[in-house]
């Protein structure tokens, strides 16, 4: 177990080296920074004072190791343009997002894990057909589409829920909702096929000839294997919705990460750009080592003999 | 008093293209050993399945009559017939590698059959599971309640699913193939274990195998299923000594005898396979592969009774 984790450790610090490696070479290639900090009307000694300014005008690889060290050491750097600390912003608005990403997680299990248990229970059956069909038309629908349906069906026609900002938890439901969709899919799928594959099993055949209930075989006995694949995937998703929020941020003006990427992305903010690709690349390995961890407590052979 | 067991003309078919039993009989005593034996395929799982109500989605099960301790199983629902399977009925497998849930623990999986049927403590539950373990020869049980499946041996998951048969003291012990996954040594140790539990405890005990070794040692009683039938059925002295059905008659000639074969002598076949048979079929399935068929073959097939204690399925006279 502890080689496990020290394995997937050193994993975890290849990817952040990865990420950020990429994060700065890719900001660097989208033109000089110093002629869009200083602004058009700037003159050319305004813009060397600004390269000095923020150390531009040194070479790049030692840009990057300082970035680097700073970073290891949690120092993500100062924003260009909201001239605060990168982690401070981040930290403001990173309750947000994950508030979402778990808001639409929980609503993605709550739909998608008894949708795929029936499913499998009902298998081949009409039922079965249109769990499926409904999970398909989830997938095929744009997250940026379906928010704005929500917006004016729910918003603005009936009422029920806020259309934008933050202010109380209903303004999370319609993102929520929205994000949720994308996952609801594959959880379905893979919930169906586990519980279809746990059903079929020798161990489902003794619990059935021990008598136990029902709701005894399915969810004690069945849905603890079948989890095993969906929790992995869970995790997954939820890095996606978290790193891929962005979409829903703008859609309904919820300022989080998400938001503050794009607007870091059009203002050239490279350190605010960098930490940010760099935090949810962090994250997303941290997630998929929580699901191994779950995997780990819920199947013992996982944890070695 | 009625039998402990009664499974009158049982037919279970698939789709209802496959007939997988076809009005087979079985009757097992209180404290009777009954061996049901035949060819892989000739239906003698999907017997005890069915008996059990284990049987696959898919597959239709009708008995003229089919009864535990003279109630009737086919009349009752999945909830009265879960209150008894586990519990005064019980069944073990011929996978024992795969049987055992690989979530839970050995204690928690034999704990929890136990506290289903009975008003235990969870306490008194693990007692009986360690009392249990012990009794099917596994040493240091409380070490072994805490282990999960994978962490056991073959033969160990096998005894682990006999002592969670008994957790609830059956009265009638269903081994679909026990021994067969397993390798000779422990084959034999398992089946002494049976044998000598079911002396012990009185258990009626419906054994099916392929084996006639298996058989010859354990059986009170024999039935000899081919293509869902059950051909000849027997006390086991009188089935080895006189058997009247020529597949059972050709299924004893693939078993070697020491002194009774010659050294260099070849064994005993029966060519061709299991035919598989679908509604609608008349008269006898055997034969096709049988040296004494004739044009009367085809038609339905009487049954004979040889004794008062044994009958079998062929036009030939007793």
């Amino acid at each position: 177990m502890l080689q496990f984790l020290v394995r997937r450790l050193i994993v975890a610090i290849l990817v952040a080296a990865t990420v950020m490696t990429l994060a700065f070479i890719l900001t660097r290639l989208s033109g000089d920074l110093a002629i869009s900090i200083a602004g058009p009307n700037a003159t050319q000694a305004d813009v060397e004072a600004v390269r000095k300014a923020y150390g531009l005008d040194r070479p790049l690889t030692v840009q990057f190791f300082d970035w680097v060290g700073r970073a290891a050491t949690g120092d993500l750097g100062e924003s260009y343009f909201f001239k605060t600390k990168v982690s401070k912003l981040i930290g403001e608005r990173m309750p947000i997002t994950i508030t979402l990403g778990l808001t639409g997680l929980v609503i993605a299990l709550v739909v998608s894990l008894p949708l795929g248990i029936l499913a499998a229970v009902r298998e081949n059956t009409v039922l079965d057909r249109v769990v499926q069909m409904v999970a398909l038309l989830g997938q095929a629908m744009p997250s940026f589409w379906l928010g704005l349906i929500l917006m004016i069906t729910l918003g603005l026609q009936l009422g029920w829920l806020p259309i934008s900002g933050t202010g109380s938890w209903q303004h999370y439901v319609m993102p929520g909702i929205v994000l949720a969709f994308s996952a609801i899919p594959a959880i379905t799928r893979l919930t169906r096929a586990g519980m279809i594959q746990a059903m079929g099993s020798d161990y489902i055949r003794t619990a059935r000839a021990k008598g136990l209930s029902r709701a005894s075989i399915l969810l004690k006995h069945a849905l603890r294997n079948a989890a095993i694949p969906v929790v992995a995937i869970a995790a997954v998703q939820l890095g996606f919705m978290l790193g891929g929020s962005i979409v829903i941020e703008q859609v309904f003006a919820l300022h989080g990460v998400g938001f503050l990427a794009w607007e870091s992305i059009g203002k050239n903010d490279f350190p605010v750009v960098q930490a940010v690709v760099l935090v949810l690349a962090v994250i997303y390995v941290a997630l998929t080592m929580l699901a191994d961890l779950m995997n780990a407590v819920l199947d013992p052979r996982l944890r070695g003999p | 008093m009625s039998a402990l067991l009664e499974v009158d003309r049982l037919e279970v078919n698939f789709g209802g293209r496959v007939s997988a039993v076809r009005g087979a009989s079985v009757t097992v005593e209180r404290g009777e050993t009954h061996c049901l034996v035949g060819e892989s395929g000739c239906g003698k799982s999907v017997t005890a399945l069915a008996v059990m109500n284990l049987l696959a989605r898919g597959a239709r099960r009708s008995a003229k009559r089919l009864a535990f301790e003279g109630q009737d199983l086919t009349g009752l629902s999945d909830a009265g017939m879960a209150q008894l399977r586990g519990n005064a009925m019980a069944m073990i497998f011929q996978e024992p590698m795969t049987s055992l849930n690989p979530a839970y623990t050995v204690g928690s999986q034999m704990t929890e059959v136990l506290r289903r049927h009975k008003k235990t403590s969870q306490r008194a539950a693990t007692d009986r599971a360690a009392d249990l373990l012990a009794r099917v020869g596994i040493t240091a049980p409380g070490l072994r309640l805490g282990q999960f499946p994978h962490q056991l041996s073959g033969g160990l998951r096998q005894r682990v699913m006999i002592a969670m048969a008994l957790m609830c003291d059956p009265k009638l012990l269903i081994a679909d193939e026990p021994t067969t996954a397993l390798d000779v040594t422990v084959q034999a140790q398992i089946l002494r274990l049976l044998a000598g539990l079911q002396r012990d405890l009185g258990l009626g005990m419906l054994l099916i195998t392929h084996d006639l070794g298996i058989v010859a040692r354990v059986a009170h009683r024999v039935s000899v299923m081919y293509a869902g039938e059950v051909v000849e059925s027997a006390p086991t002295a009188e089935l080895f000594a006189n058997p009247k059905h020529p597949y059972t008659q050709g299924l004893l000639r693939c078993v070697p005898v020491p002194g009774k074969i010659k050294r260099d002598e070849p064994l005993g076949s029966i060519p061709g396979t299991v035919p598989r048979i679908g509604p609608g079929f008349e008269g006898c399935a055997f034969r096709e592969r049988c040296d004494f068929a004739d044009a009367t073959c085809i038609h339905t097939i009487p049954r004979h009774a040889a004794s008062a204690a044994h009958d079998f399925l062929c036009r030939l006279p007793a």
